[in-house]
């Protein structure tokens, strides 16, 4: 069996990756896309640990990581979609009415 | 594996302690369904309906009492300091419903789903509050925010509207992502996710001496940070206060604000006293940043929803101060002041809904010109609810102040308590602005005349008036109210 640690370094890893996607990418579509791989990074923390520890709270907080990412997604992706209309663009740099 | 008995009791006892929660989200159903039934002429009936609902959770939540129900096995509890900001949040949930009366005829949010996102929202807010649990508090967080960021994006035409959505959205779900991996990290040192039961593992020094533990806190803060719009994560405040219709500005910064600084005390004053030194120097420096950066720049501001979103950044400041000074002394302090807060904030937004007539470039202090001797109760509201927030006597912003300070002059936090007041006096400037161009400057050929206020709306108004000058003159019950509240918690 593969102890926790390294579970957790994949956690690290996954939740590092979605982190430099949010901050480094300009489409919209992308950083939602980086914010799910950060969830899911947690994810994978949450059952990991709560399997180790014979938990279920760390398997039950998975499903509701998913069920609030999907809710998210939806939300998000509405937004997006109600934005491409007024400015043809999905591109956050554009994202300029409204400064100081 | 035998299955678990189902236990009827614990049920019901469960679902009794949530009663404010079921009374809010039934009503937010309602409310869809009648607008599928309504023609489109008796629309406003929604309104009310949704007022009755807040006023029937109002008096549920106060028929459940200050006594400690836990349900769900220990999942949320509803005590002390749960029934204090159950009865904050659905106050300024009722007052916003009110002005809503007014704000969905000119703007045209008659809509269901308009006053089902608020409610869905307030519930979140209610679940956050009283959550026990990281994983209560995370659902309540979640609930809280999505309709907030349906409602932000609610005049999806509008530009501005869209855009701070986006920014918030896109922000608030980077900020979950932080509050999760805090929660997740905290879990696999302490190998639970209930705060009574990790502030009690506090005490052993293997816990608090473990970086992964100490990781999981920072983040778990990070996330909070962005919430209740701390600097250095306050970027998305401005764009979507001044994005959002404006009645959802006024939502957010009173009952959002008074629901993540709930869980936040509720985590701090139970699990930080074991690691107070290295906390107290975070949160001091979180405190004195929000507090400056904050005024400072509100002070560039010509546009008053600008101005109020900067405004809200550096009282989130204040309120901070109380919890840095934590204690029984700053956690009433702290608990006092989001409740004035929610109220002097209501109120500013209402007054200046009346007086811009478009939602977009209607806000300018230019527009408020001449607005003073020409329509004295307007401007005698709007001066009243902007000396509050400078902190002036004989308001309750003052008290709320006066307070905080205390507690942290208590606490020995005398240089964060001075820093407190030399950001009040700068913010002084700002506030008395448009007092100063309402009264001073002489008013424009041609500018419009403020919408007919509805008799709800300035019900509503009043209402938010006669808060801020009780509780300025009379705090005693309100302050003994909160005291007892933070004890229960202590206890």
């Amino acid at each position: 069996m593969i102890e926790p640690p390294a579970y957790l370094l994949l956690s690290a890893i996954l939740f590092g990756i979605g982190v430099v996607g949010v901050v480094a990418r300009r489409n919209i579509l992308i950083i939602l896309m980086s914010v799910e791989v950060m969830l899911n990074g947690v994810n994978v923390a949450f059952v990991a640990v709560g399997s180790y520890l014979g938990d279920a709270t760390g398997g039950i907080f998975a499903f509701m990581v998913m069920t609030v990412a999907a809710a998210e997604a939806a939300v998000g992706l509405a937004l997006l979609i109600a934005l491409y209309r007024i400015r043809e663009t999905i591109d956050i740099t554009e994202l300029k009415v409204l400064k100081w | 594996m035998t299955p678990i008995a189902m236990d009827t009791g614990a049920l019901v006892r469960g679902l009794y302690c949530i009663l404010p929660e079921m009374v809010v989200i039934g009503t937010a159903i309602l409310v869809l369904l009648a607008d599928l039934l309504l023609p489109e002429e008796g629309k406003k009936r929604l309104c009310h309906l949704s007022v009755a609902g807040v006023a029937a959770a109002i008096l549920s939540a106060l028929w459940l009492g200050p006594g400690k129900i836990e349900g769900f096995s220990g999942m949320i509890v509803h005590d002390g300091m749960g029934l204090f900001f159950t009865l904050t949040i659905l106050a300024a949930a009722l007052l916003t419903l009110m002005m809503a009366t007014g704000y969905s005829e000119w703007e045209g949010t008659q809509k269901g789903e308009f006053y089902a996102l608020i409610l869905l929202s307030t519930s979140g807010m209610l679940f956050m509050a009283e959550g026990t649990d990281l994983m209560t508090v995370f659902l309540g967080l979640e609930t809280l925010s999505i309709p907030i960021y349906c409602l932000v994006g609610f005049h999806r035409g509008r530009m501005r509207s869209l855009e701070g959505a986006m920014k918030y959205f896109l922000l608030g779900a980077f900020s979950s992502g932080f509050f999760l991996y805090g929660i997740a990290l905290m879990y696999a040192a302490a190998g639970t996710t209930r705060i009574p039961v990790i502030a009690s593992m506090m005490r052993d020094a293997r816990l608090y001496g473990n970086p992964v533990f100490l990781a999981g806190i920072g983040l778990l803060l990070v996330g909070f940070a962005f919430k209740v719009s701390l600097v250095p994560f306050h970027m998305w405040t401005p764009d979507a206060y001044e994005g959002a219709p404006t009645l959802v500005t006024a939502f957010m910064g009173a009952a959002v604000k008074a629901a993540a600084f709930a869980a936040l005390l509720r985590v701090v004053l139970l699990t930080f006293p074991a690691i107070l030194p290295a906390m107290s120097g975070v949160l001091w420096v979180l405190a004195a940043l929000t507090m400056t950066v904050g005024n400072f720049s509100a002070l560039l501001q010509n546009n008053m929803k600008r101005m109020l979103a900067y405004s809200s950044i550096a009282h989130a400041g204040y309120i901070l101060v109380g919890l840095t000074a934590g204690g029984v002394a700053g956690g009433q302090a702290v608990l006092f002041y989001v409740l004035v807060y929610a109220f002097m904030n209501l109120g500013a937004f209402g007054v200046i809904m009346l007086v811009a007539q478009r939602e977009d470039d209607g806000y300018d202090i230019d527009n408020f010109a001449g607005i003073g001797f020409r329509y004295p109760v307007l401007g005698g509201l709007l001066s009243l609810f902007l000396v509050s927030l400078a902190g002036i006597p004989p308001t309750a912003g003052f008290v709320g102040k006066f307070y905080l300070f205390g507690a942290a002059v208590r606490s020995g936090y005398v240089g964060l308590a001075v820093l407190g007041v030399l950001n009040s006096a700068v913010s002084v400037y700002y506030y008395l602005r448009p007092v100063v161009s309402m009264y001073m400057a002489p008013a424009p050929e041609g500018i419009p005349v403020p919408r007919p206020p509805r008799s709800a709306f300035s019900f509503a108004l009043c209402a938010s008036a006669a808060a801020v000058l009780l509780l300025g003159v009379m705090p005693a019950s309100a302050l003994e109210f909160a005291e007892r509240s933070v004890l229960s918690l202590l206890m």
